[in-house]
């Protein structure tokens, strides 16, 4: 697999990163006020990983009836042994550099979970070896053991408790643990009463008091707020300016994009790539749309196979380079998004979008074909140029463009190139929103 | 806490091993927290632990004094009953809340690393703080009732240890058994029935046909723990463990039996601990 090369290259785990990071990330480790006594001695000695794991198998035996009780297996002493074996972990290497935050990414059942638990030490594994070095958070979930018949205050400390707080430590930093989570005035009611968004609020402010060199997290974000999602990370910003090592689970590509040095993807079991985010979030749009690219012409089965083959801006003096996938413009300069499409077999009256984010992820424009006309019908083997034009009002930012084919419904992507173009908006000013559209200022005083 | 340990984690968590000191108030945490919400919501709150076997006994009292009359050649037979049925309580608490122990915590085996043996370990310390609440009732009936304090009482926390060990390891063979076979539930309720009324709680060892004794005495550690528990406590004319036996070296029968019941629950639990998690 693509990744067994470089786990083996123990300690030079910094250079796959693709970003410059110290020798020494915890040289100057900032005292924070969340971590007042707790100081990690970090040896420069160390080695360079924080976690490695090595041809790492994992199955589970799921019995084909499940014989539970003492009467059935006495019964039918033979049936019982028949099993079947899910693999759910075959022959998995990887390597997390100290400091580094690491992504794992897959589909449901594509053994993420299984592997954040082996990483924890939850389930043994089968073949294989995991190195671990320094102290690791001994939870993967938020709110483990949350009863919902106490306090939330009980709760806060059973819950720092197993974090490996003591109670003295817990009860010292409970009013921070509560002003973070905004749960002031809820201090005495009983979990059950609070909101799942409440619980889950106080789960992490608790779980980020956690006083561990390598955290373990699976899918947090996927709760909450916006304005407390902002808050969750800030916190990872905080932690990983620690010098945390911090492996995370998730589906939701925006967040790998946004923190991840590096991640991975999972796929029944096996590792499917390891590297760059941007790349492995690509990667996973594409196994989840059914459209595998690497040979550029395969679609979902039973669907037309069609193909993004390029995508590109163009602004009508210069014509960048066709290679180029950044391009620049100005305000209100009449520009083109661009896609080359090829169609392998015919198509009917197909949807071309192209989807502009801005640098947080958030969807900012789709331009799409099927508002006002039907883009009629295409031949197998042909090929057609998709120029969007419009005047850029887009303000001055960084964003990312997304070409997509859907079937004419515009339910069923037939190919998308994830984040094929970078586009610059350089107007270099600052309105504070999203679009900077041509605008009269009118003062009128009275 | 400070040393930056390297671990090798590929056998899934131990029973024991890991961070000793979390592992301890983790055990504690769990036991109060379990102490706290068993009567939680009901009025009486933990009134009710001690009204469950006082109820018991005022019933028992009452048959076994008005109808049936053998209360009358025992001395401070209403002690001794009482006493009794707060121990072999304490020993049921451990034992049958140790069943569902594994299975009842799902949520945090399944999610959290940590010394499988805090769970079993928490079930008997939260009967545990049961046991104080009753005992204290026990003292305060026994001193009303003209039991004199005397220095053989020191004996008894004794014998409460040898019961919890007895107690601690069937609720480890118990809960890792139950985790494969769900029949513990119904078996192990049964084998407490018969096992309350083969030890001498509402009865006293003499009563029983002479060849019994000594067999029972061997048999069940129950019945030594509770005819010493007679002897050094209530009455010390009544005959001590080793007098009932025969010779004190054949005490070291039942003892062997109780080592050998912690020993084989442990090796059971330690063995099951790392599959635990998937195996629920």
């Amino acid at each position: 697999m693509t990744g067994r090369g470089f786990a083996r290259s123990r300690g030079r785990a910094d250079t796959a990163t693709g970003r410059p990071r110290p020798l020494v990330p915890f040289a100057n480790l900032p005292a924070t006020a969340q971590q007042p006594a707790v100081d990690h001695p970090r040896e420069a000695s160390t080695p360079l990983h924080a976690v490695s794991v090595e041809d790492v198998s994992k199955s589970f035996r799921l019995p084909h009836e499940q014989y539970s009780t003492l009467k059935q297996r006495v019964l039918h002493p033979r049936r019982s042994r028949t099993f079947s074996e899910l693999r759910a972990l075959e022959d998995v290497s990887f390597e997390v550099a100290q400091g580094e935050f690491f992504g794992i990414v897959g589909r449901n059942g594509s053994g993420k979970s299984t592997l954040l638990k082996c990483l924890a030490g939850i389930y043994g594994v089968d073949d294989g070896r995991i190195d671990v070095q320094g102290r690791l958070s001994p939870f993967i979930e938020l709110g483990v053991g949350f009863h919902p018949e106490l306090s939330a205050r009980d709760n806060v400390v059973i819950n720092a408790i197993m974090l490996g707080l003591t109670r003295k430590q817990a009860l010292e930093r409970f009013d921070e643990i509560i002003a973070f989570a905004e749960l002031e005035e809820f201090v005495d009611l009983k979990l059950k009463n609070y909101s799942s968004g409440m619980s889950v609020r106080l789960g992490f402010a608790v779980a980020i008091q956690v006083d561990a060199d390598i955290l373990l997290v699976d899918e947090v974000l996927a709760v909450g707020d916006a304005s407390f999602q902002q808050k969750c990370f800030d916190q990872f910003d905080r932690l990983k300016d620690e010098g945390r090592t911090i492996v995370f689970v998730t589906h939701d590509m925006d967040s790998v994009r946004r923190f991840c040095d590096r991640a991975m993807l999972l796929e029944r079991g096996q590792m499917l790539n390891i590297g760059e985010p941007d790349a492995i979030a690509a990667k996973y749009a594409e196994i989840n749309f059914g459209v595998v690219g690497e040979d550029g012409s395969s679609g979902g089965p039973g669907l037309p196979r069609t193909r993004v083959a390029r995508a590109w801006c163009e602004n009508g003096s210069d014509r960048a380079p066709d290679t180029a996938d950044t391009f620049t413009v100005g305000r209100g300069e009449a520009c083109a998004a661009c896609m080359e499409v090829e169609f392998i077999d015919a198509v009917e009256d197909p949807v071309f979008l192209i989807t502009f984010r801005n640098d947080v992820r958030h969807t900012i424009y789709v331009a799409r074909s099927d508002l006002d006309a039907t883009t009629g019908s295409f031949a197998a083997g042909q090929r057609a140029t998709v120029r969007f034009r419009f005047p850029n009002w887009l303000a001055h930012s960084t964003y990312t463009l997304t070409p997509a084919v859907m079937t004419s419904d515009g339910r069923i992507t037939l190919d998308q190139r994830v984040d094929a173009v970078t586009l610059h908006v350089d107007t270099n000013r600052i309105t504070g929103g999203v679009a900077d559209l041509p605008t009269e200022v009118e003062v009128e005083r009275s | 806490m400070n040393a930056p340990a390297a671990t090798v984690q590929a056998q899934g968590p131990s029973a024991l091993g890991g961070d000793f000191r979390r592992a301890l108030s983790l055990t504690w945490m769990l036991a109060v927290t379990d102490f706290k919400l068993r009567y939680f919501g009901s009025v009486l709150g933990y009134l009710w632990t001690l009204m469950r076997p006082l109820m018991l006994f005022g019933v028992l009292y009452f048959v076994f004094t008005k109808v049936f009359a053998i209360g009358e050649e025992v001395k401070y037979y209403p002690v001794y009953l009482l006493t009794s049925i707060v121990l072999f309580t304490y020993f049921s608490e451990t034992t049958g809340g140790g069943v569902q122990s594994l299975m009842t915590r799902e949520n945090l085996l399944r999610k959290m690393h940590f010394p499988r043996i805090a769970i079993p370990i928490s079930v008997a310390l939260s009967a545990l703080f049961n046991l104080g609440l009753n005992l204290l009732a026990v003292l305060v009936f026994a001193i009303a009732s003209g039991v004199e304090p005397r220095m053989s009482w020191f004996q008894f926390p004794l014998l409460v240890l040898a019961l919890t060990v007895l107690a601690i390891g069937f609720a480890m063979l118990l809960s890792v058994l139950y985790v494969r076979f769900r029949d513990i539930q119904p078996i192990w309720d049964v084998v407490l029935q018969i096992t309350f009324y083969a030890s001498p709680v509402l009865y006293v060892i003499k009563m029983l046909p002479p060849e019994l004794q000594r067999e029972m005495m061997a048999a069940n550690p129950l019945a030594v723990i509770l005819t010493q528990m007679r002897h050094a406590v209530l009455d010390p004319s009544a005959p001590s463990a080793a007098e009932m036996i025969g010779h004190d070296a054949r005490l070291l029968i039942p003892f062997g039996l109780v080592v050998m019941v912690f020993c084989a629950g442990l090796w059971l639990f330690t063995r099951e601990a790392p599959r635990i998690a998937e195996n629920l």
